[in-house]
């Protein structure tokens, strides 16, 4: 058994990186992610990883050299928010089309304008049709275990694909929490050596990384990305059910809670996940039966595994915390899109909440709740898209 | 390792390392600054290539014209792509997962992914100090999306962006000198060079990789293309424009300026401008104005330059 410490989520996941000791990091400071990368230059300092750290001049250039890296053949790894996120996104594009298994904490940050440091999903939402894995954690133990995983998941021989593992800016990345380490050897162990797949710097085979393709050929590599991309979610479970037993700490594709009997439902991700917990519990007391979905996996999206757990309730809220302006929140689009399968179609509303850090508190939870109540006895929806937690 | 002799009979020999069958125009500069720099060399050497014309024309699906590992990420960033392939190979040989073959790192860019869109990421890679070389094929325009102007772009030019019009003469700014500002980063080699001398290229190749960290090369590119220029004429104008001074052979080696080649008679500008349509509107009546002011600027570049090595007594 691991060590038990209090540590925040940026904390946790440099210590999971110094544990894992890739052979190269390039990143650039950008809050909440920058005490992420300021930690684990401390332990390259101190020559306790032997990680090539690369203090790059932006964003930009810290996905390109990791891409470079990448290719070169090693393990790569760095982190990053918001603005920096954005800055990459040409470049995060080009890491999954090239198939390069990079894994990148993204410590969930609002975007601009106007300018604000603290937590939503805006940063990864834009990001979220660039190819790579997304993984979303509820608290620092999910941000470091999924980092664990995600080394393993991203380079999984059979797909290849890079991965971001999200928490949420602040109250995640800086909330000092009870997180349980794994110990060294066993995360080495875990991990496994590094395979590297057409180095470029195997001089005696040299290969010729990011060609020209044209119309004759571009939509077929569209196509084997899509396919990789649908054996993702086997390769994200058995890696898993081997964390399981190594630690004893379940993940799946996505977490129920409450849900096996609910008529009612709410689908949120990362720490607001706690908060409705806790309301749904006061609620489970009062009889109602509720229950809460809260996706992890969410590129690729399990629609049909959604569908199935989903498809014995009457009315879904899903909490964004994140807009497509103009549009359904991200998170809603998906669950509607997953929806679009069942027999039984419920009622469905979404709520935006908490953009820029705003508070989640347990009254948004229990006036969504009340909400579905009513949806689910009336069969009447009123507002599909709406904001919550909004000062008037 | 010793250098290789640079014998015209010996080189012919050795082994191409960018292959026939590429796609770049005919007669265009860059694959010959490209053949010309990898000859030079025996050593093992992996490149980074910005999106241009180089590397659109360079490995087009299954096809490679690279024999030696080769990889394009995007436009502005060669420079920190490189930096990561040289991290890794020097992360990988410090924990003895791998053997140190004393392989050499190039990144190619043209003129704007380098002057341009490229110089945070080049200036950045400098700084930093990785050990590698940058070479800019210089052909003074982005000519792979059809001649539009860059800052490496001629006083005077007529390019897509910035045609002869009636009010405006072409282009109305002189160039950037991106050779000094490289200088200026104060990285142990900084050289210009031109495929016309191609025993002075192949020697600042040659010179620079016996030196450890960043280094700089400019290498003028003649396009014909964008210069409407005869399309054999590349090696002749690359010539002129170092005959004429307006591409000066030069290093700075450790912040010591040597000049080195120069021309036996500093030929007038308009011996370089002539043979080129994008500079044809210079030469109308009414326009002499035009062609003073770039014969002034390449003067006043040429004594700075040349006050600057007599300074270091390098002349
Ligand atoms: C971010 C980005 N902006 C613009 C382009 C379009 N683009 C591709 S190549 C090119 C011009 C390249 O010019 P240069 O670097 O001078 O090289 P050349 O084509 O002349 O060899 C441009 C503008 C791009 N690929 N990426």
């Amino acid at each position: 058994m691991g060590k038990i410490v209090a540590v925040t989520g940026n904390e946790a996941c440099a210590y999971a990186l110094k544990q894992i000791n890739p052979d190269v990091c390039a990143a650039y400071p950008i809050t909440p992610a920058t005490d992420l990368m300021q930690r684990f230059s401390g332990y390259v300092s101190n020559g306790q990883v032997d990680t090539e750290l690369v203090l790059v001049e932006s964003e930009h250039s810290a996905m390109s050299a990791c891409i470079g890296a990448a290719a070169a053949g090693g393990r790569v790894a760095t982190a990053t928010s918001s603005q920096g996120l954005a800055l990459m996104w040409e470049m995060l594009y080009i890491a999954a089309g090239t198939r390069l298994p990079i894994v990148m904490p993204l410590v969930n940050r609002a975007l601009s304008a106007p300018l604000n440091i603290h937590g939503d999903h805006s940063d990864g939402m834009g990001a979220r049709d660039t190819g790579w894995i997304q993984i979303y954690s509820e608290n620092a133990q999910e941000a470091y275990d999924n980092l664990v995983q995600s080394f393993r998941i991203a380079e999984h021989l059979e797909i290849r694909v890079p991965a971001m593992v999200c928490m949420d800016g602040f109250i995640v990345s800086h909330s000092i929490e009870r997180v349980e380490y794994i110990d060294d050897a066993d995360v080495k162990n875990f991990v496994g050596k590094f395979q590297a797949v057409h180095p470029l710097l195997d001089l005696e085979h040299p290969k010729s990384y990011g060609p020209l393709i044209l119309t004759d050929l571009y939509h077929e590599y569209k196509r084997a990305q899509h396919e990789v991309m649908t054996k993702v979610p086997g390769v994200v479970l058995e890696v898993a059910a081997e964390f399981e037993k190594m630690t004893g700490r379940k993940y799946g594709l996505f977490e129920e809670y409450r849900l096996e009997d609910a008529e009612i439902a709410i689908v949120v991700m990362s720490s607001a996940a706690g908060t409705t917990k806790d309301i749904i519990d006061q609620y489970r007391e009062k009889g109602v039966k509720v229950g809460l979905l809260k996706p992890r996996m969410f590129r690729p999206f399990p629609f049909t595994q959604i569908a199935e757990a989903l498809k014995h309730v009457n009315a879904i809220a899903v909490l964004d915390r994140a807009d497509s302006f103009g549009g359904y929140g991200p998170l809603f689009s998906e669950i509607a899109g997953a929806v679009m399968s069942m027999d039984h179609k419920p009622a469905m509303i979404n709520k935006i909440f908490g953009l820029g850090g705003r508070d989640y508190l347990p009254e948004q939870a229990e006036q969504v709740i009340n909400e579905l109540i009513k949806i689910s006895e009336t069969g009447k929806v009123g507002a599909i898209k709406e904001y919550i937690g909004v000062r008037e | 390792m010793t250098t290789k002799a640079l014998k015209l009979k010996e080189l012919a020999k050795g082994e191409d390392r960018f292959a026939h069958g590429h796609r770049m125009c005919a007669g265009c500069g860059a694959p010959i600054v490209v053949k010309q720099v990898l000859m030079a060399t025996d050593y093992p050497i992996i490149a980074a290539n910005a999106t241009g014309c180089l590397e659109v024309s360079s490995c087009i699906q299954q096809f490679t014209a690279w024999k030696i590992p080769w990889m394009h990420s995007a436009f502005e960033n060669a420079a920190a792509t490189i930096s990561g392939i040289e991290a890794m190979y020097r992360s990988l040989v410090k924990q003895g997962k791998l053997e140190d073959k004393n392989v050499k790192f190039i990144a190619f860019g043209g003129d704007g992914g380098t002057y341009d869109i490229g110089f945070q990421a080049l200036s950045g890679a400098m700084e930093r100090g990785h050990d590698m070389m940058y070479i800019c094929y210089d052909n003074g325009a982005y000519m792979n999306t059809g001649i539009q102007r860059s800052s490496a772009t001629p006083f005077g030019a007529d390019t897509t962006t910035c045609p002869a019009g009636d009010v405006i003469p072409g282009k109305l700014q002189n160039r950037k000198d991106l050779t000094r500002i490289m200088a200026a980063h104060g990285i142990p080699y900084v050289a210009q060079a031109s495929p016309a001398n191609w025993m002075d290229l192949m020697k600042k190749v040659q010179k620079a990789f016996e030196i450890k960290g960043p280094k700089f090369m400019n290498v003028i590119a003649p396009c014909n293309r964008g210069w409407r220029s005869r399309t054999d004429d590349a090696i002749a104008l690359a010539k002129l424009a170092f005959e004429t001074c307006y591409w000066p052979l030069y290093e700075i080696e450790n912040g010591i300026t040597k000049i080195t080649a120069k021309p036996k008679e500093k030929k007038p500008l308009v011996d370089f401008l002539k043979p080129q349509g994008r500079f044809k509107h210079m030469f109308a009546p009414g326009n002499e104005y035009l062609l003073e002011q770039a014969q002034a600027y390449v003067d006043a570049q040429w004594e700075r330059l040349q006050k600057e090595a007599a300074f270091w007594g390098e002349e």
